[in-house]
């Protein structure tokens, strides 16, 4: 029976011949991501983990991402109660402080991988579908379950199918693209789905289908995943992970879909995405002109290497304007190391930039770049709902790397086809 | 008994501000942010058995499981919702918090109709209209019936 990728990787995974949309199965996830939010999870099943201990110590990955370096007394506590928890039961992935944003280190670190199952106590964890891994969020508590028992059961989605055709013309970029697309199929256009990239996405890197993957679950998708190429082949070379390391899965040409959808990437222009909501998107003639208080580059959207060089590429010998602030994160530490040595980091700070350590920083509101009333910020993170960055009087603008650095540069919603 | 009123897209921010995620862990300083930034009187005047009704995509955005354990600790019988986010979904049946899916029911609401729950019988009644909801698959009407994943797990264990 022809089968798409979420039922090709579920049926293997829970041990049946085949699965349909909507049967209930239990897996075994090869990982369980958690961040921050480890203190809390394990607080819950503290006397069980006693009793029965951590079913796998491989099973789970934590990186302290949100709230870093601490931003209080108590999400200190938080902290050291993780670095306890990890020494106690001898956790091997664990990632301390400052080696980047969770989503990033686990795809760096060669543990998202092809066909392994992932599940994560946060909503991006959709992110590694960039390297054709099934991945997905869950909550608090079923990760504290998993932490015992290394199993639980998943729904087969029904698949979604998006053509890709033609190609990007820099400066616009993958962030425009998927904001294109949510716009197109709204916030709740995939809920429950496994949404597929097929077609041209051999002109997409490894970096920007990361960028489309992590913006999945804007649209409500359980999975945003991606074939297994010679590019994604490369890609896990230069990061040492071997080719026979993973197994591949990818849906048969005759698989059956919920929805089939087309977008020709030539006919993309650069899009903003206006509050309060991330599928209100709008091309950026409308946006322009509009004042920003804080421009952000940076988060597992958006905060790898050619973001940053998109936005430097801008701001090179140039000021940022003096009615506004640009923010800038790495999403994670090596991503950190090669800007410095290319040089990125210098521009960006002899333009102004502030450089914030590799992690979530200003995404969440919960430290570091919190808006004010009334503030407008142009940022290239995931969501701009009300109140997300600390202030809900505060209005929050989406777009790409290049966009936001050439508001940068002006102060107001600006065009980088015409800053540049 | 009252019932709460939104819109589509009610987002977990607006269920739980991202900025107290790290720090209001106990339920009880979970409880006065809860819909903070969408509606200032539900903290203060909700009570226990009291329903709400949404629209589209209620629970979108983060893995934030504040918001189903702080509408299960005020009582909320149920949401009632056009749709629901995929974590958030998953996170209700973890807590034991009932949601059901019904754009019909949601429309039938307009605010000012009586509206009665019995969970048991699967029925949901506003003003003269009946809707029916089916029951849970097996393996999630087991979670429930255990008093929520975590009850569930320990349970599992112990037999082991």
């Amino acid at each position: 029976m022809p089968a798409t990728f979420a039922e090709k990787v579920l049926a293997e995974k829970s041990k049946n011949d085949t699965v349909v949309p909507g049967q209930i199965v239990t897996v075994k996830p090869d990982h369980l991501l958690m961040h921050d939010n480890a203190a809390p999870i394990t607080a819950k099943i503290t006397k069980e983990l006693d009793e029965y201990g951590v079913v796998n110590p491989e099973l789970p990955i934590i990186v302290l991402d949100h709230v870093i370096p601490a931003a209080s007394e108590k999400t200190a506590i938080n902290h050291q109660k993780i670095r306890e928890f990890v020494n106690k039961f001898q956790i091997k992935n664990f990632f301390d402080i400052g080696c980047g944003i969770c989503h990033q280190v686990v795809v760096e670190k060669g543990l998202g991988l092809p066909g392994k199952i992932i599940l994560g106590s946060d909503s991006h964890t959709c992110s590694y579908g960039a390297v054709g891994c099934f991945s997905t969020g869950i909550d608090r508590t079923e990760a504290a379950a998993l932490l015992l028992t290394g199993e639980t059961w998943l729904k087969v989605p029904q698949s979604i199918k998006m053509a890709l055709k033609g190609k990007l013309n820099p400066p616009v970029s993958a962030k425009d693209l998927i904001l294109h697309i949510i716009g197109d199929m709204r916030a709740d256009g995939a809920t429950y789905c496994s949404v597929e990239y097929h077609g041209a996405v051999d002109s997409l890197d490894v970096q920007e289908r990361f960028t489309l993957a992590n913006m999945g679950v804007e649209m409500g998708a359980k999975l945003s995943v991606f074939p297994v190429d010679d590019i994604t082949k490369n890609y896990f070379n230069t990061i040492g992970v071997a080719q026979d390391s993973f197994e591949v899965f990818w849906a048969d040409q005759d698989a059956k879909y919920m929805l089939e959808k087309e977008y020709d990437m030539s006919e993309v222009e650069p899009v903003v995405a206006f509050p309060h909501t991330v599928d209100n998107v709008k091309n950026i003639y409308e946006a322009k002109g509009i004042p920003v208080n804080q421009c952000l580059v940076g988060t597992c959207t958006n905060g790898r290497l050619s973001d940053l060089e998109a936005a430097a590429k801008l701001l090179k010998g140039k000021k940022v304007h003096p009615n506004t602030r640009l923010l800038v994160l790495p999403a994670s530490k090596s991503i950190y190391e090669e800007a410095i040595e290319k040089g990125t980091i210098k521009t960006l700070v002899e333009a102004g930039a502030v450089i914030l350590p590799p992690g979530c920083g200003p995404c969440l509101g919960a430290h570091q770049g919190a808006l004010a009333p009334g503030e407008k910020c142009i940022s290239t993170a995931n969501r701009n709902f009300k109140g997300r960055m600390g202030c809900k009087d505060a209005e929050i603008y989406l777009a790409s790397p290049a966009t936001v650095a050439a508001s940068a540069l002006t102060g107001t919603i600006s065009d980088p086809r015409e800053v540049a | 008994m009252k019932v709460w009123k939104y819109g589509d897209s009610i987002n977990t921010d607006m269920l739980f501000p991202g900025k107290y995620c790290y720090t209001c862990s106990t339920i009880d300083e979970i409880k006065p942010h809860l819909l903070e930034d969408l509606d200032v009187n539900f903290a203060k005047e909700v009570q226990e058995g009291d329903i709400i009704f949404a629209g589209r995509n209620f629970g979108c955005g983060s893995s934030r499981e504040q918001p189903v354990l702080g509408l299960k600790a005020f009582g909320i019988k149920a949401v009632v919702a056009e749709s629901f986010a995929r974590i958030f979904y998953r996170a209700a049946i973890n807590q034991g918090l009932v949601l059901i899916e019904s754009p019909e029911a949601v429309k039938a609401y307009t605010g000012s109709e009586e509206v009665s729950l019995d969970l048991e019988k699967g029925e949901l009644i506003v003003g003269d209209k009946k809707f029916t909801f089916p029951p849970l698959p097996p393996e999630i009407k087991a979670i429930a019936e255990a008093g929520g994943l975590l009850e569930y797990t320990k349970k599992k264990l112990k037999k082991q």
